[in-house]
């Protein structure tokens, strides 16, 4: 079947399978920056906003999303800044985690979180199993000014 | 992960339910559990279109459709407040922010997933359930009756009364199901749920019955969590024993009730 | 020092952190087969018949391989330096299945939708034996593991297979029982360790192809591009020279991709049909048909005199290495080689033990590789003996531990599959380790709790630990560098960057030889074909033994540099000397510039490339120090454990790139963790992993790790690249005994065997 989807402000026809992920068809059509970690909505690796609120694309039909908004990390333009004070902590390692984190904290800029706690609690779905947390954490207080 | 060879969005409920009962179709709610499943079926029913995204106040309640998802307790204005942010702090220990996106109320409820923090919650407030075709019932009745055919969840209706609220868990990591969860509710009686056992949530209704007409102090708040963990069924699962829930929920009661008292 | 000390962010930061494509997934061919596997039900069975002809016929399907379509030549997975410690046990496919997702059957498709109807069809009868599923049973048992003759170990490791015995080994220095008679006090206890996972987020992935010159060329998520090469050559008995393996971008190894994992079954598909294939392991995949780290169970024996000398410690265990014996003597023996040495004091110290097969997951490495397990036995039975004693646990390592300038007998004789290497230890300042982590904890002050309500007690506890630096006389790392015509240079090493900016610290030490900016120097790594030979990244060995080589081939530049400097500039070579920038005339005005010089090198006059190589073998394995202070609230109802504050005072030498090397240590701190508190494996009574799934097997989150401050207190190493050892695993080893001890500390409960969960807890409080 035919879908009509806006990607990164873009509007594209995909055609899919009915029972099709929303994962596998954004692989498919080229979006590699979303990527599956772990089959069971757990890990965050796959995380896109859908009408700009951060979802699990590897957990939601591609079908449901006809006739709505995908957003990843490309089209993101304040992706950028928070990337550039990842690396400045050294708070990056494999990178493989890194735009399922970006997308839901650039999200959070929108929020406008100022306790770190609060930041924790809606980060806990993006797993990291190279840094520990620490240095994203250093980075991510910077970029939304978390109070200390 | 399951398989079907359509996928409809009906505009209504009635459309929705016709479907339901006249293919082999299921109601996809967030779709986060249904889709580990390894059935074939014929029609994904998707009610994203069917009108039941709606939050109502009005004066001595809030109705809530049953494709509302979970994170609006976190994030609507006036779920987010409702008796006092109770269901907005156990909310927010369900699982990741992702997944609160697309998990709805009606596909935490129908369920009646054991594993559930928030069914437990709403087990303690005055929760009615509304399926489309068997009608209306309370949160307590629903979990025990066993449908004979296919419904639909409408909406859920919790009313407004003057509540203290407490919500206990017990977890080893934080970005895990509880192994336990309790929760509490005073006002002219005192209700006590508990949850995670690992089967889904029930009344203390011995306990219950007994605090009835009594002021709650630490004497009696002891007597009365111990009761509860003699009366509730554990089973032992994968992440814990019988007996450390059996011990576990004699200590989340009692701090519970200290909270409410 | 300039280059090396920079917090530079990785070379591949904003490439990776934006989410460029560039990991095999998204490399593979695009026309790739998908390469899926039929995996057994059963722990232990032999395959009667399979019948694959109605899957076969399905639409899409290319083909399907059972064990009588591949090659059937014994290897390891593991990968090690050649002959490999471990036995050569492993086939591609095999007649017998010997744990529940042990590989039965190779399909490749041209998507997976008909690869899935094919699993779904392929018919298999098999003859189910009794799984031998308790390691402590193990040896002897009446089923035999690995009944067929072709299986063999390389050389003598205490191969039994007819026993179940994958290696054992022994050694004792002194008299363990004589000397147990002379001390005045002796603890005796039992510890056990369970099978952790990796969780590398980025799954096994791996693609192959036929290249226009008929060569085998394999893309893969690895740690080690060379020994994937030769298993691979061996496996099919094909020329090494016929193939050519390519690391790119990956997502975390830890250990579990130091082995060949899904190349056997693309190379077969792309060898059989002469097309590209790919595979891409599901998550339940890299928990069931990976390998994870080896459970070993220890009986540590620790005798003292009053005055608080350690005289004695015995130490003999048991380690389960499943299925298959990848890694098994080398983890067993990594467990007292980097613990041991630490009590370098005493009178009479043994280690001696046994891995035997079972059939569960097969085990292999993981980061510590032996010595976690080794430390949480030996710190945990330290702390108790040093209560037993009325001793202050500090005051009790203060004591005990080794000292720079000092050295063990265990270096000697434990190496890691064979002996050791003698060495003095060059750099250790263990005991500063100590006392800042004191400072930073405050552990005068809150040693040993403080209750803080009726329900809640928090305590403190440390842990001590070493590790290595690469493997002495074996782990061999090469690097060229040639210069370009701007004056930057390619560096191309063997070296594998899994995602922790390898690449990036070993241009920071060519820089820093050269004197150019970091920026300056290309790193291309990873290629069989055309970077030089590396062991690979493990035995936290790339920043010593990979970056001694860089040096060394970067001052051979120097020296290249300098020579043509002074052809140009007509100047005998003692003249002159180069900056970075220009090549002059010491005691005079004559220079040119770099960049100059390489372009006129090139194209106009007294053309040459210039290009320098250089190996690097350490003679010595320098190993870091670490210092680890858990404070921990306990929850007495419910036996919850919040960890509060953990402080690690770490010596890896001088620390490269201290952002980068912080992040190992804290990484690998949140794995320790896990290890401890978290991270918990179940099976099934049939033997199947219940465990597989991040729903069941909770890595730490973002909430889960309190405070956690880490610290470095820099010594010099004088055999490592300026000054530098290793910092990759030595981040690990702490956290299972120090929280073990922390726990006893605030509310006198002894958990023997991780992970320490709240129900262990409440179980055994309500015992008290």
């Amino acid at each position: 079947m035919k879908i009509n989807v806006t990607i990164n402000n873009e509007k594209k026809e995909l055609e899919i399978a009915p029972d099709d992920i929303l994962l596998d068809v954004l692989r498919r059509y080229g979006y590699h920056s979303v990527r599956r970690g772990c089959d069971t909505g757990m890990c965050g690796i796959c995380t896109v906003l859908l009408d700009g609120k951060p979802v699990p694309s590897c957990s939601i039909f591609a079908a449901r999303v006809d006739g709505h908004e995908i957003t990843t990390i490309e089209g993101l333009p304040e992706a950028k800044e928070l990337a550039k004070i990842l690396a400045e902590e050294g708070a990056d390692q494999c990178g493989f985690c890194s735009p399922g984190l970006i997308v839901n904290t650039v999200y959070l800029k929108k929020l406008k979180i100022k306790k770190i706690e609060e930041v924790k609690i809606k980060l806990i779905g993006n797993l990291c199993r190279c840094t520990g947390y620490v240095g994203q954490h250093r980075a991510i207080e910077k970029f939304l000014g978390v109070e200390k | 992960m399951i398989k079907f060879k359509e996928y409809i969005k009906p505009k209504t409920i009635e459309d929705a339910y016709n479907l339901l009962t006249t293919k082999n179709a299921e109601i996809i709610g967030g779709g986060a559990f249904l889709r580990l499943s390894n059935r074939k079926i014929d029609v994904a029913i998707d009610l994203i279109d069917a009108n039941l995204n709606f939050t109502k106040e009005t004066n001595d309640s809030v109705e809530i459709g049953s494709m509302v998802v979970i994170s609006e307790f976190e994030e609507n204005p006036v779920l987010s407040k409702l008796y006092n942010g109770f269901l907005k702090n156990v909310s927010e220990t369900v699982l990741s922010f992702q997944m609160r996106n697309i998990i709805t109320v009606g596909g935490t409820l129908y369920p009646k997933y054991g594993f559930s923090d928030l069914i437990t919650a709403l087990l303690v407030l005055p929760t009615e359930v509304y399926l489309y075709k068997s009608g209306k019932f309370s949160v307590e009745d629903f979990l025990k009756i066993r449908l004979e055919h296919k419904d639909i969840l409408e909406k859920i209706v919790i009313k407004k009364e003057n509540l203290k609220t407490s919500f206990q868990y017990i977890r080893n990591s934080e970005y895990d199901f509880s192994i336990l969860n309790v929760a509490v509710s005073k006002g002219n009686e005192v209700k006590i749920a508990v949850g995670g056992r690992p089967a889904v949530a029930q009344l203390a209704y011995k306990t219950m019955q007994f605090l009835h007409g009594k002021d709650l102090n630490e004497e009696i708040i002891k007597e009365a969590a111990k009761m509860v963990s003699e009366e509730i069924p554990f089973a032992d699962d994968i992440k814990a024993s019988k007996e450390y829930r059996k011990k576990v929920c004699e200590a989340l009661v009692k701090r519970a009730l200290l909270e409410v008292m | 020092m300039k280059e090396v000390t920079r917090k530079i962010p990785k070379k591949d930061a904003l490439g990776l952190l934006l989410g460029k494509p560039v990991y095999t997934d998204d490399l593979a061919p695009k026309n790739s087969l998908i390469v899926k596997i039929l995996r057994s039900p059963h722990a232990f069975a032999k395959i009667k018949n399979i019948d694959t002809l109605e899957a076969t016929n399905i639409e899409g399907i290319e083909c399907i391989l059972t064990y009588k379509d591949v090659p059937r030549i014994p290897v390891t997975r593991a990968g090690q330096g050649y002959p490999e410690p471990s036995p050569h046990d492993w086939y591609i496919l095999d007649e017998y299945v010997r744990y529940v997702g042990d590989e039965v059957a190779i399909v490749a498709g041209k998507d997976e939708k008909c690869v899935d109807e094919a699993l779904k069809k392929i018919k298999v009868e098999y003859e189910v034996f009794e799984p031998v599923l308790d390691f402590e049973k193990a040896e002897g048992h009446s089923s035999v593991i690995h009944p067929e003759k072709e299986t063999h170990p390389m050389f003598e490791i205490g191969f039994d297979a007819q026993k179940n015995i994958a290696a054992s080994y022994e050694m004792e220095i002194g008299s363990v029982e004589e000397e147990l008679k002379k001390c005045d006090v002796v603890v005796s206890e039992r510890f056990y360790t369970q099978a952790q996972a990796h969780v590398a987020f980025e799954p096994h992935s791996a693609a192959s192809y036929i290249d226009m010159q008929g060569r085998l060329v394999i893309l893969t998520s690895t740690q080690v591009p060379f020994h994937v090469r030769r298993i691979i050559a061996e496996a099919f008995d094909i020329p090494i020279k016929n193939i050519r393996v390519i690391k790119p971008r990956i997502g975390g190894g830890f250990g579990g991709k130091q082995a060949v994992h899904g190349e056997p079954f693309v190379a077969a598909v792309t060898l059989k049909t002469g097309k590209p294939a790919k595979i891409v392991y599901t998550r339940q995949e890299v928990f069931e048909a990976t390998y994870s780290r080896h459970p070993m169970r220890y009986d540590i024996t620790l005798g003292a005199t009053k005055d608080g000398k350690l005289k004695v410690i015995d130490m003999q265990g048991l380690s389960d290495t499943g299925a298959y014996g990848e890694h098994a003597l080398t983890t067993f023996m990594v467990a007292g080689s980097k613990t041991l040495p630490m009590y370098n004091k005493v009178d009479a110290v043994r280690f001696k033990g046994k891995v035997v097969y079972t059939n569960k997951v097969p085990a292999g490495a993981y980061r510590g590789y032996g010595a976690i397990q080794g430390n949480f036995a030996l710190e945990s039975a330290i702390d108790i003996l040093a209560e037993k004693l009325g001793m202050d646990p500090t005051e009790f390592r203060r004591k005990n531990m080794i000292r720079e300038g000092e050295t063990s007998p265990i270096f000697k004789i434990m190496g890691e599959g064979r002996e050791g290497v003698d060495m003095v230890v060059r750099s250790c300042k263990l005991n500063e380790c100590l006392e800042e982590g004191m400072k930073l904890i405050n552990w005068k002050e809150k040693f040993p709790r403080k209750k803080i309500s009726e329900t809640k007690y928090r305590g403190i506890g440390l842990a001590i630990a070493m590790q290595g630096s690469g493997i002495a006389n074996i782990d061999m790392g090469a690097a060229i560098l040639k210069l370009n015509d701007d004056g930057s240079f390619n560096l191309l090493v063997g070296a594998t960057d899994l995602g922790t900016g390898s690449d990036t610290i070993l241009a920071q030490i060519a820089a820093e030889v050269l004197n150019v900016p970091t920026e300056d120097i290309i790193v291309y790594s990873s290629d069989t074909d055309l970077t030089p030979f590396d062991v690979g990244a493990y035995a936290s060995s790339t920043t010593y033994v990979s970056g001694n080589a860089v040096k060394r081939a970067a001052e051979k530049m120097k020296k290249l540099i300098i020579k043509e400097g002074a052809l140009k500039l007509r100047l005998d070579e003692s003249k002159v000397d180069f900056d970075g920038k220009y090549i002059y005339e010491t005691n005079g005005n004559k220079k040119v510039s770099l960049k100059e010089l390489a372009t006129v090198l090139l194209y106009t006059e007294n053309q040459k490339q210039l290009i320098s190589d250089a190996s690097y073998v350490g003679e010595e394995s320098p190993p870091p120090f670490m210092a680890g202070f858990a404070e921990v609230e306990v929850d007495v109802e419910t036996g919850k454990v919040k960890l509060i504050n953990y402080v690690a005072v770490v010596d890896c030498g001088v620390t490269i790139n201290p952002n980068l090397a912080k992040i190992q240590v804290e990484g690998g701190l949140v794995q320790g963790i896990g290890m401890t508190l978290f991270e918990d494996v179940k099976y099934s009574p049939n033997g199947k992993l219940l465990t597989n799934n991040l729903m069941h097997y909770k890595i730490p989150s973002r909430i889960d790790i309190g405070n956690i401050i880490v610290k470095f207190v820099e010594s010099y190493e004088p055999t490592g690249p300026f000054g530098a050892k290793s910092v990759a695993e030595i981040g690990i080893d702490t956290p299972p005994a120090a929280i073990a001890n922390a726990i006893y500390n605030a509310v006198g409960v002894r958990i023997k065997t991780l992970p320490i969960t709240p129900e262990k807890i409440l179980m055994n409080l309500n015992k008290k």
